[in-house]
């Protein structure tokens, strides 16, 4: 690890000064530290945003409301989050260890890195370490690899879980920088790698994610996540889908589903949402609905199973829906 | 870095007590104290152009109810001060990426991975790590019960399995063994000895 400096911070203000002078935020640190410890990460500069007043989780009339700063344990603990969206809490509890989720911070599971080994490992190419490097993992060991907004120079998929569910339920963020305060969809956070993968979200400079405000609603809680790993539990996505549905009189009225492992970020699959509209959920419907899934998708050498595991992990996703009491 | 010597010291005194001689005893008296690592291994590094040559910050710990004001290096990990600043030596290194458990401890009441963290975003911490769950000569109830249903075989898992346990029960998720292996999942036991680890999970949770 290269040497640094630390700071704490008490003030958001101070907080946007220290990163619009180009120092490093670092909050759970379970993804920083790790990768400067391999050397991907060489900041100078650390700023401890941790006592920042922003780890407050409640309910108001519309929204479930987290601050950036809230760990991954205490927001799917939270009795609100379990009640009026369960999607949240699931999705939390299936992203790391227990011992991560006391650590992590919601503002940095959705700035955490990719997950590719090549990535990581300082000697391969790599376009999103080192741009016009190029990507290793085309010709390399992809098993895990995106199949959906890829390009010719990154392959990576998005490893949150949470930022699944939240791109699912429309989440909206609010953040602030030296410009002031704005907010958008979580959805918009993430880029397309494109040719310029090691740009990775739409902060601006000196930005900070404060809080994520989450719709809830009937379709918020009739909502399920389902991972599908290569362990039952601590392991990344091959495939995972969030999936929300708003019955009445048994007639579909509202569908949302967001799909992970397979995308260079969060995927929201609006056309199998619409295809459910009006209908009556079973699992034909959801079946019919889930083959527009892959549609543009370009598998890698090793990753061809993702075509295949996609539309039956979102048709079981929507089934689960159905199981909640 | 001298003043990290007489931590070193007593650490080993205080694991030679029981039982006569431990083997981070043995390495100390044989090696000399001199010629084990009590300089951080980050410090023999490589220097970034431009950055600082290194940085050193003074950070307070309560560990295991003792008092500590050190004067660490910014890259120090909490896993790192407790082994080679504090010579406790029972948390473990396993991958040293937050993916075994091995070094888990309590940080302010909660489980984390100590290899993931730095020491110098904790000033002022309470911590709790597996030496500290003895009280006055009685093992905690999760040691004795690891020892009782066999929980362990080469025991290098067995403190972050202990004190990830002792979150996990204080959490309220060891009801079932179902729950025990979900919530115990961030602790790799190559040896596979899980059936004794969740049996013993399982017995500690009516007794704590």
């Amino acid at each position: 690890m290269f040497p640094f400096t630390i700071e704490k911070v008490t003030s958001v203000e101070a907080a946007i000064a220290a990163a619009s002078s180009g120092r490093r935020l670092i909050a759970g640190g379970t993804t920083l530290i790790d990768l400067m410890r391999e050397e991907v990460e060489q900041p100078q500069q650390l700023v401890d945003i941790n006592a920042l007043p922003m780890s407050e989780i409640r309910i108001d009339r519309s929204d479930l409301v987290i601050g950036a700063l809230a760990r991954m344990a205490d927001v799917a603990a939270h009795p609100d989050v379990q009640r009026l969206q369960p999607l949240i809490a699931e999705s939390l509890i299936e992203g790391a260890s227990p011992q991560l989720r006391n650590m992590a911070s919601i503002g940095g599971n959705l700035l955490q890195r990719v997950r590719c080994p090549y990535f990581r490992m300082v000697d391969a190419a790599c376009n999103k370490r080192n741009p016009r490097s190029g990507c290793a993992a085309l010709g390399g060991l992809n098993a895990g690899h995106a199949i959906l907004g890829t390009s010719d120079h990154c392959v990576a998929t998005h490893p949150s879980d949470v930022a699944v569910a939240l791109v699912a339920l429309d989440a909206t963020m609010r953040v602030k920088g030296p410009k002031g305060e704005r907010t958008f969809p979580v959805e918009e956070l993430f880029r397309l790698p494109g040719d310029t993968p090691h740009l990775e979200h739409t902060l601006l400079p000196g930005e900070l994610i404060v809080e994520v405000r989450i719709p809830w609603g009937p379709h918020s809680r009739r909502a399920r996540y389902l991972k599908v790993r290569d362990r039952a539990s601590y392991e990344f996505a091959l495939v995972s889908a969030a999936a929300a549905l708003d019955v009445a009189e048994g007639v579909i009225r509202g569908a949302r589903l967001a799909v992970g492992g397979v995308g260079t970020r969060p995927w929201r699959m609006r056309a199998v949402e619409a295809a459910l509209i009006g209908k009556v959920p079973d699992r034909r419907v959801f079946q019919a609905a889930a083959r527009s899934a892959v549609e543009g998708a370009r598998p890698l050498s090793g990753n061809h199973y993702k075509l295949e595991l996609l539309p039956p992990t979102i048709v079981r996703a929507f089934e689960m829906t159905g199981e909640i009491a | 870095m001298t003043n990290q010597e007489p931590f070193i010291a007593a650490a080993a005194e205080s694991e030679g007590t029981r039982g006569g001689i431990s083997r981070r005893s043995v390495l100390l008296t044989a090696g000399g104290a001199a010629s084990i690592a009590v300089v951080p291994q980050v410090a023999s590094q490589s220097v970034s152009e431009g950055g600082p040559a290194s940085s050193m910050v003074r950070v307070r710990l309560a560990v295991n109810g003792t008092r500590h004001e050190l004067d660490l290096d910014t890259r120090q990990s909490l896993l790192d001060v407790l082994r080679e600043d504090l010579g406790l030596t029972g948390t473990k290194k396993g991958c040293n990426q937050g993916a075994c458990g091995a070094c888990t401890i309590l940080l302010n009441g909660r489980r984390v991975v100590s290899c993931l963290t730095l020491a110098a975003m904790h000033d002022g911490a309470r911590i709790e790590t597996i030496e500290g769950l003895e009280k006055n000569g009685e093992l905690h109830p999760l040691q004795s019960a690891f020892i009782e249903h066999d929980g362990l075989q080469c025991g290098f898992c067995t403190p972050g399995q202990i004190m990830s346990a002792v979150g996990c029960i204080a959490e309220g998720h060891a009801g079932s063994p179902d729950d025990i292996r979900f919530w115990m999942s961030g602790n790799i036991c190559r040896c596979g000895a899980y059936p004794g680890i969740v049996a013993a999970v399982s017995d500690a949770a009516k007794r704590v």
